[in-house]
């Protein structure tokens, strides 16, 4: 046991030992508040109108934008959420997957999942029965208004649409005065147009149609439709009859379709 | 880097308005604490986030008299140690490693010529102790890596590892003899 130091030995161990505790790396903390929805990440994709910028955290998608001014997307999301919001280090690859096998038109995709915190009760039931809303269809606001059982609440519905945080993705470019003109739209009336005729809505005919046409119906089978119902789309020119409210289509003998559910007589 | 002794009152009030600084509280704890069992910088940020979130699930179903009432720290560890522990079982066997355990990039050869001296000496101090820790026998080394490194009470250690007080002590104990051993044996090596 000669020149065994103890205490010498073991200060020497100790500080070796203590000398292990590392800096956890910048990215944990970051990390840990997006996967809890306490702070967000965005990253872009292409989206059927040009580049979608797309804030996501554990709870779901948040919030998109078109993409070119980033610094704005940002600050608008701040001054609306209050969360951080950064740069996804690397795109999320599944969330990114899911994305564009939800936005082509032949994949049928499932909707990824939205984090719809700090909407109200009525926006929200307004954004998911547009959520219902094909591709390539068109529905007046005053349908969204009825389908919630709120049909009085038609110009609520279009302020609604007006907030939605995840436009795009929520397609509430699908939703369309009862005219069909494409009143309205939160990044521009110019996008929405885009949108839906990527989406193989023809804007155009959809306004020309609107002040007289607003269903069609089919006099083989005696059912009325929105004009971009599925349904109506497959009725050939010689069985085409065109109404201008439910009254006249319902004293022609037609009942509405209920796949698109336009409104009863009334 | 104890727990403030108001965060839990806080958490029970504010979960969202406090979480952000529990994380802050303790990312070092369980960061260092996944390392030492995980043995690699990537996965023990993993284990260290999937604790944190775990965290946040279980203190937003407690009631608020529960939260209030809780110690964080060994709680906190205690969640990390478990998954870290599962991470390191279900892991195929390692292939030699990239990084060194501290996750900085093991050297291809000598540290370049440039290094200060008193840099490359704790570096290379660290990277000893990092190895001769890996050596013990897991009972041992969350025992010592919790006691020592992490400077725990042994209270709190037993409370993490789910084990009477003794039994801890006796493992911190012979983890430090064993510790001890290596240690000398290694710097007789050097000697020569």
């Amino acid at each position: 046991m000669s020149g065994y130091d103890e205490p010498e030995r073991w200060r020497e161990m100790a500080t070796g030992l203590r000398g292990l505790r590392p800096e956890p790396p910048p990215t944990l903390r970051p990390g840990v508040l997006e996967r809890v929805g306490l702070a967000d990440a965005w990253f872009s994709v292409g989206g059927p109108a040009g580049p979608l910028l797309v804030a996501y955290n554990g709870r779901g998608i948040s919030a998109t934008a078109p993409a070119g001014d980033e610094a704005r997307f940002v600050a608008v999301f701040l001054a609306r959420h209050r969360r951080p919001l950064r740069r996804a280090g690397e795109p999320p690859a599944r969330l990114l997957a899911q994305l564009q096998r939800y936005m082509d038109p032949g994949a049928r995709g499932a909707p990824p999942r939205f984090d719809l915190r700090g909407v109200s009760d009525f926006e929200r039931d307004v954004l998911r029965k547009t959520a219902e809303i094909p591709r390539g269809e068109v529905r007046p606001y005053a349908w969204v208004a009825g389908e919630i059982g709120r049909p009085a609440a038609v110009r609520a519905v279009g302020g609604a649409l007006n907030r939605n945080p995840v436009p795009v993705l929520i397609p509430c470019h699908r939703v369309v005065g009862s005219d069909g003109r494409l009143t309205g739209y939160a990044w521009g009336v110019p996008y929405k147009r885009t949108l839906l005729a990527a989406e193989g809505a023809d804007p155009a005919e959809l306004e020309r149609l609107g002040h007289r046409t607003r269903y069609l119906g089919s006099d083989s089978t005696r059912v009325y439709c929105y004009p971009t119902c599925h349904n109506a789309r497959r009725i050939g020119p010689a069985q085409r009859v065109a109404f201008r409210d439910a009254n006249a289509a319902a004293a022609a003998g037609y009942r509405p379709c209920r796949r698109c559910r336009p409104p009863a007589a009334g | 880097m104890d727990t403030p002794p108001e965060l839990p009152a806080r958490l029970a009030r504010d979960l969202d308005g406090a979480f952000e600084e529990l994380v802050r509280g303790h990312e070092r704890l369980l960061y260092g604490l996944a390392l030492r069992v995980v043995g690699n910088a990537h996965d023990a940020e993993e284990v260290a986030q999937d604790a944190f979130e775990r965290a946040y699930h279980a203190l937003a179903g407690y009631p608020p008299e529960r939260v209030a009432a809780m110690r964080l720290r060994p709680w906190l560890a205690r969640i990390a140690l478990n998954l870290a522990r599962n991470r390191l079982r279900r892991r195929t066997p390692p292939t030699r490693p990239l990084e060194s355990a501290d996750g900085e990039p093991l050297p291809l050869a000598a540290p370049a010529g440039g290094e200060p001296a008193a840099v490359a000496e704790r570096r290379q101090d660290r990277e000893l102790w990092v190895e001769l820790l890996a050596g013990l026998p897991a009972r041992y080394r969350e025992a010592v890596v919790l006691r020592h490194v992490e400077d725990l009470p042994y209270a709190e250690v037993a409370e993490v590892l789910g084990q009477p007080v003794g039994t801890v002590k006796t493992h911190v104990h012979r983890g430090v003899r064993l510790l001890r051993v290596a240690f000398e044996a290694r710097k007789e090596t050097l000697a020569r």
